[in-house]
């Protein structure tokens, strides 16, 4: 079953904790409820981005670094 | 030279006053914007406006080169940073001089040299002005560091000599603490800043925060008086008042004079302001950090003094010695600023973008309201959340605290959660109404009263949910 994880909030989505580390999830990666999966910054604070359902990731639906708005799917599992 | 045509290198309700003091002295104006600001408020007064890349700030407003082709592509011959972003980047201001531009500020070497907060301090010692008792510049030597520690007397911060704003800070509250956050801060300084210089500072307990405005033009300087802005929230003023009324006559001209000698002490140029630890206890006060650029508070110094600061600055810019001596800057009654911040006070000031629904701007004797607000308004979410102060002015504080609640009645702001209702509930507080407070106040109360705060928002119809 296809399920889509959403930004809950605006802001700049980002797929690793800091530059200089290693993406949470890369595609084919398993992910569970509740586990982080990017940040999304929103005036100048950080909020981590939980999945909420469970699945195999099979594709971003945005970049590192790219604009969001609140609802816009970030990644899709499968 | 005098400035003809000057390009506002930031955005918000910064951008919005600097256009404004230029339109007084009849100097054109250039707004640059991100894809995401279009359409805010300094876009609509400004003469011209230009797209200078994508929203997030390290694209557009970080962007020298982009920012430095703007003016060249609108004939701009001066460029004002506002603050935050690139306002205290040094190595911006000689980009702007080197590209045959004025940029409206100290010298890129005054920046770095008042940027680097341990020769800012050491700059201070040499000028006379008292600093908290601390390491002379940056340590070097852990043990040395651990010694010297124990000799200015636990508790003590250990501060990035690159940091500022209150990043990078930790307080070691003994020995056995400091062996172990100093090198855990000099490594973060170094990820954080590309500089793991740390140094050491007493950590002055209840202290006040007061800050002296000031004005120089290379050769002189002057003092406009200071500021108090000990109410902060994670380190970030909320409320900011002028003058203070904790110093007795005899301090405040001590203390403000302190500032204009650092700041001549340096061949200092333009609008500044020198930060200081106000002890009530001893009555002393020590140094901590100069910020060359215009402060978000700024409006309070000019209410109390009848300055417009951010006029002043573009005219030294364009060259003109100071237009006043120190006797000419006389202070007349008190003036309160409160930041409206689109953050929810009830659920741990979560930052809130959106769209603006409503909006009624409180007017009427000694109000002033510098903001970025107009109805339909989206708020975007990649900058940061102030939306404007309110600015009251009165003949005492009692009056100006009397303002500033009539004004918080007369402002509505729809279709967000602001901090307004944290200013409401303030005005109630014993220790607000008389003053007696510290840096370290508001974050205990606030843990102490959200029941209040959000109470309030809900029969104000606050919540936007």
């Amino acid at each position: 079953m296809v399920h889509e994880v959403k930004s809950p909030i605006p802001g700049t989505f980002y797929r690793k904790p800091s530059p200089e580390e290693p993406p949470f999830k890369e595609v084919g990666d398993a992910v569970a409820k509740g586990d982080t999966i990017g940040l999304v910054e929103v005036m100048k604070t950080f909020h981590e981005v939980k999945a909420d359902g469970d699945g195999t990731v099979t594709s971003f639906e945005v970049e590192d670094s790219s604009p969001v708005m609140a609802g816009q799917v970030l990644l899709v599992l499968g | 030279m005098p400035i003809k045509k000057l390009l506002v290198a930031n955005r918000g309700e910064i951008a919005v006053r600097v256009i404004r003091a230029a339109r007084d002295l009849g100097i054109a104006t250039v707004q640059i914007h991100s894809d995401a600001d279009a359409d805010m408020l300094a876009v609509r007064i400004a003469d011209e406006a230009i797209n200078i890349g994508p929203p997030q700030a390290a694209k557009s407003y970080l962007n020298v080169d982009a920012i430095l082709k703007a003016a060249k592509d609108t004939g701009a011959d001066a460029i004002h940073p506002g603050y935050g972003f690139l306002s205290e980047n040094g190595t911006f201001a000689k980009a702007v001089e080197d590209a045959g531009l004025i940029f409206v500020g100290p010298s890129g070497e005054t920046i770095n040299l008042m940027g680097d907060k341990a020769a800012a301090r050491v700059q201070a010692a040499k000028a006379g002005v008292p600093t908290v008792p601390g390491s002379d510049g940056v340590v070097d030597d852990m043990d040395e560091a651990a010694s010297l520690a124990a000799d200015i007397g636990f508790p003590v911060m250990i501060k990035a000599a690159a940091g500022g704003g209150g990043r990078g800070i930790r307080i070691a509250e003994d020995a056995e603490s400091f062996r172990k956050f100093a090198p855990q801060a000099s490594s973060e300084a170094m990820a954080a800043f590309g500089d793991g210089g740390i140094y050491i500072e007493k950590v002055i307990e209840q202290a006040r925060h007061i800050e002296v405005q000031i004005l120089a033009d290379g050769s002189d300087a002057i003092h406009c008086w200071e500021r108090e802005c000990s109410l902060q929230r994670r380190r970030q003023k909320v409320w900011e008042e002028a003058p203070s009324t904790a110093l007795d006559p005899e301090t405040r001209e001590k203390l403000c004079q302190s500032a204009a000698d650092l700041a001549r002490s340096v061949g200092y140029r333009g609008a500044g302001t020198v930060e200081y630890l106000y002890d009530d206890k001893s009555g002393g006060f020590y140094f901590i950090e100069m910020n060359t650029r215009i402060q978000v508070e700024h409006p309070v110094t000019e209410m109390i003094t009848g300055l417009d600061l951010v006029a002043e600055m573009i005219r030294i810019a364009g060259g003109e010695p100071l237009r006043f001596v120190q006797a000419d800057i006389a202070a007349k009654g008190h003036s309160i600023e409160v930041r409206l911040n689109a953050e929810d006070p009830a659920n741990n000031f979560m930052p809130f973008p959106g769209a603006i629904t409503g909006l009624d701007v409180p007017t009427g004797p000694g109000v002033r309201f510098d903001h970025m607000l107009f109805q339909g308004y989206q708020v975007p979410p990649f900058y940061d959340s102030l939306l404007g102060k309110l600015i009251v002015h009165g003949e005492n504080r009692e009056a100006a605290l009397a303002r500033l609640g009539r004004a918080l009645v007369e402002l509505r702001i729809d279709g967000l959660s602001t901090t307004e209702a944290l200013f409401v509930a303030l005005l109630e507080a014993d220790d607000v109404q008389t003053n007696t407070v510290h840096t370290k106040w508001l974050e205990p109360w606030l843990e102490a009263n959200v029941e209040t705060i959000r109470n309030r928002m809900q029969m104000e119809g606050d919540t936007a949910a």
